[in-house]
């Protein structure tokens, strides 16, 4: 071990260096400082913006704060369409390496055929959509599968519990969310939410660990409360369906108002679709009847006849008519009525829904007369619904009208109406004169009515209307145990290649009770094949259950005594 | 001289440690906030989801189909019916005599 030695005592230290050399030293690491600085400088000064940027780029991202779309519920509020999240499945096909059984169990987790699947995955993409909207727990199970490749992405699925029965109210979306019929479609405005997004820095574990500003807050939709009373619509729907099936009919619609405020209560058709699995779906299953098919009216278009004689005083209610031989000729045409009755007071000629008797009434009104009831009625225009493609129907403006055509108009052909307009019309008669609004919208509020009769002649049109509905009218059917009904009958060629065809319209709007009425039912069946096609045979009895269903929905009391019914083996057949 | 730069440097250093502890306790409380966010969102779809099976389960033709097959029902007839008013008292239903000529017929009375 070496002695040690005096620092001072060292000889290295003896040796004599060129001053330069420490110089240089010193002058090296000068610079050195001098370039860090510059670089610290540089970083600092001119580079932050650029380098703080790429920071934020690393650690910060901007998330979609989702937004729900509103529920649409019903009067009571029991939900009929809502979202709830869902996942999509998306692949990319070059990234997707799995064994054969791994892929067997996630197409058994979708429902998919594993061809099918394979197929998906074999497209020549870098992103397939495998399937969309899948529930959030198959979701969780086809994660837990940990499938190299394959993608879960959030979204949102459209679930309508009460499926067939209220398909047309509420319509449906689309895969992406956005209203395609009915209801979801007119109210997407308002239904849509609107998303938000924030800025947030993430660890390098990818947890959101703080928020930077405070971001755009998510705009959940709008909830939508209809009118409709699901009890009173499934009821409307499942006697609509016995309906059609009994009389082999093509198809069927009905629709059911509250008198006082005006709400559509239910609004059904036959053939319908479940909403929730469209897959083979057809144009007649989405066809609105109620609101987008346009008929004619057939017979329920003579009470406004009736109504507009004794408004101006033509005729009243026990004035007779001699209707025989049951045949008139105007011009070059002959109108028909289906019995011969001889003299007739105005009342029985509705209650026996006289063609000939009509007609001669409407002979003593000027077309213009009949062509502004007709359209302060409502008829001619489309009805303010908020409902996508509610149609307008047709009445002829009343200068170019024939007297034939007038004539035929008086008891409901050559013009053209939908099954809610007609359903709205016959208000003036349920509320004493006045016209209501109607809205398929919840109201509280009673809606307030457009005066379009004196309340003496909507109350006789009302007394006609029970005649028709009673055992010597045309729709003893529609009687209903413990309730007073009013209502008319309507057959009606159909109309085809410009021609009538012998294919029928049966139709029969009412109302009831008829003492303090409640609610008016209007029901429309095309084309009934099974051997009857009168208004009163196929629609009176849909009718009948339909507003006695509704009427002990509602809680109505009866205004009649409850007896066993007395219905005609063989009613008086309806001029047609 | 000495004295202060001691000072101004424990200072320093308690401020940095404070600066740590409380971005510390700011992440902490973010993520509870995050936390409990994600939980109201969960309970919002909860609420949801079990909306929609009420309504699923209460379907009126599921309940109807139970009524009528299950537990043998029928529907109510007016004729077995008390009607109430709000009042309480029973509504008179007018009685006797076949329907079929309404017109004319009693006037009802004591509807809601």
């Amino acid at each position: 071990m070496a002695r040690p030695v005096k620092l001072s005592s060292n000889a290295l230290l003896k040796t004599k260096l060129p001053a330069w050399r420490s110089r240089f030293a010193l002058g090296v690491l000068a610079f050195g400082f001098l370039a860090l600085s510059a670089r610290a400088v540089y970083l600092q000064a001119w580079t932050t913006d650029y380098l703080q940027r790429q920071g934020a780029v690393r650690v910060e991202r901007t998330l979609e704060v989702p937004a729900t779309r509103g529920k649409i519920v019903d009067r009571t509020g029991a939900v009929l369409a809502t979202s709830l999240p869902a996942k999509a499945v998306w692949a990319i096909p070059d990234d997707v390496d799995a064994p054969r059984e791994q892929l067997v169990q996630l197409a058994k987790l979708l429902e998919m055929d594993r061809q099918e699947l394979e197929r998906k995955l074999a497209e020549d993409k870098s992103f397939v959509y495998v399937k969309r909207q899948v529930d959030a727990a198959v979701a969780e199970r086809i994660a837990a599968l940990g499938i190299p490749g394959i993608h879960l992405r959030n979204e949102y699925k459209r679930h309508y519990p009460e499926g067939e029965a209220t398909a047309h109210v509420v319509g449906f979306t689309n895969v992406e969310d956005v209203g395609q019929e009915g209801f979801e479609l007119s109210q997407q405005q308002r239904l849509a939410g609107k998303p938000g997004s924030r800025r947030v820095v993430r660890d390098n574990l990818g947890r959101v660990i703080e928020q930077k500003g405070s971001g755009i807050e998510p705009r959940d939709g709008q909830d939508l409360s209809l009118s409709i009373d699901t009890r009173i619509q499934y009821l409307t729907s499942s006697a609509l369906r016995d309906t059609v099936r009994e009389h082999r009919a093509r198809a069927g619609a009905a629709v059911v108002v509250d008198v006082r405020t005006g709400e559509v209560l239910a609004l059904s058709n036959w053939p319908t679709y479940n909403p929730n699995n469209r897959q083979q779906l057809t144009g007649a299953q989405l066809r609105n009847r109620v609101l987008t098919d346009t008929f004619e009216p057939g017979s329920t278009m003579k009470p406004f006849t009736a109504a507009l004689a004794l408004e101006l005083g033509k005729v009243k209610p026990t004035s007779t008519i001699d209707t025989a031989p049951g045949r008139l000729t105007i011009g070059p045409h002959t109108i028909h009525d289906a019995h011969t009755y001889g003299t007739l007071t105005v009342e029985q000629i509705v209650q026996k829904s006289s063609n000939v008797g009509t007609v001669k009434m409407a002979q003593q009104l000027q077309p213009q007369q009949m062509w502004e009831l007709y359209t302060s009625l409502g008829f001619g225009q489309p009805p303010h619904l908020g409902f996508p493609g509610a149609v307008a129907g047709r009445v002829r403006p009343h200068r170019n009208w024939k007297p034939i055509e007038q004539a035929t108009m008086s008891y409901g052909h050559g013009i053209s109406v939908s099954l809610i307009q007609l359903a709205r019309a016959y208000s003036v008669f349920a509320r004493d004169g006045e016209l209501i609004p109607l809205t398929m919208l919840r109201a509280d509020e009673p809606a307030p009515g457009v005066s379009v009769l004196r309340p003496e002649t909507a109350r006789a049109v009302r007394r006609m209307l029970e005649m028709a509905a009673g055992p010597q009218g045309t729709a003893p059917q529609a009687q209903i145990a413990g309730y007073r009904v009013a209502g008319k009958t309507g057959t009606a060629h159909k109309q085809e290649n410009g021609g009538y065809v012998n294919k029928y319209i049966a139709s029969f709007v009412g109302f009831a009770p008829a003492s303090n009425p409640r609610v008016i039912v209007a029901v429309m069946i095309d084309e009934p094949g099974g051997g009857q096609h009168y208004g009163g045979q196929v629609a009176a009895p849909a009718f009948a259950r339909i507003a006695g269903d509704a009427l002990r929905a509602l809680k109505v009391a009866p205004d009649a005594p409850f007896t066993t019914l007395i219905v005609p083996a063989d009613p008086v057949k309806e001029s047609v | 001289m000495a004295k202060l730069n001691a000072l101004l440097l424990s200072m320093l250093l308690l401020c940095a440690l404070l600066l740590v502890t409380s971005q510390h306790q700011a992440r902490k409380l973010f993520i509870d906030l995050e936390r409990a966010q994600a939980q109201a969102r969960r309970s919002e779809v909860q609420w949801k989801e079990l909306q929609l099976q009420q309504t699923q389960l209460a379907k009126h033709s599921l309940i109807d189909a139970a009524a009528r097959r299950e537990l043998k029902m029928q529907p109510v007839t007016p004729d077995r019916t008390l009607y109430m008013s709000p009042a309480g008292a029973p509504v008179a239903v007018p009685t006797a005599g076949p329907t079929g000529s309404p017109p004319g017929g009693p006037a009802p009375k004591g509807t809601r």
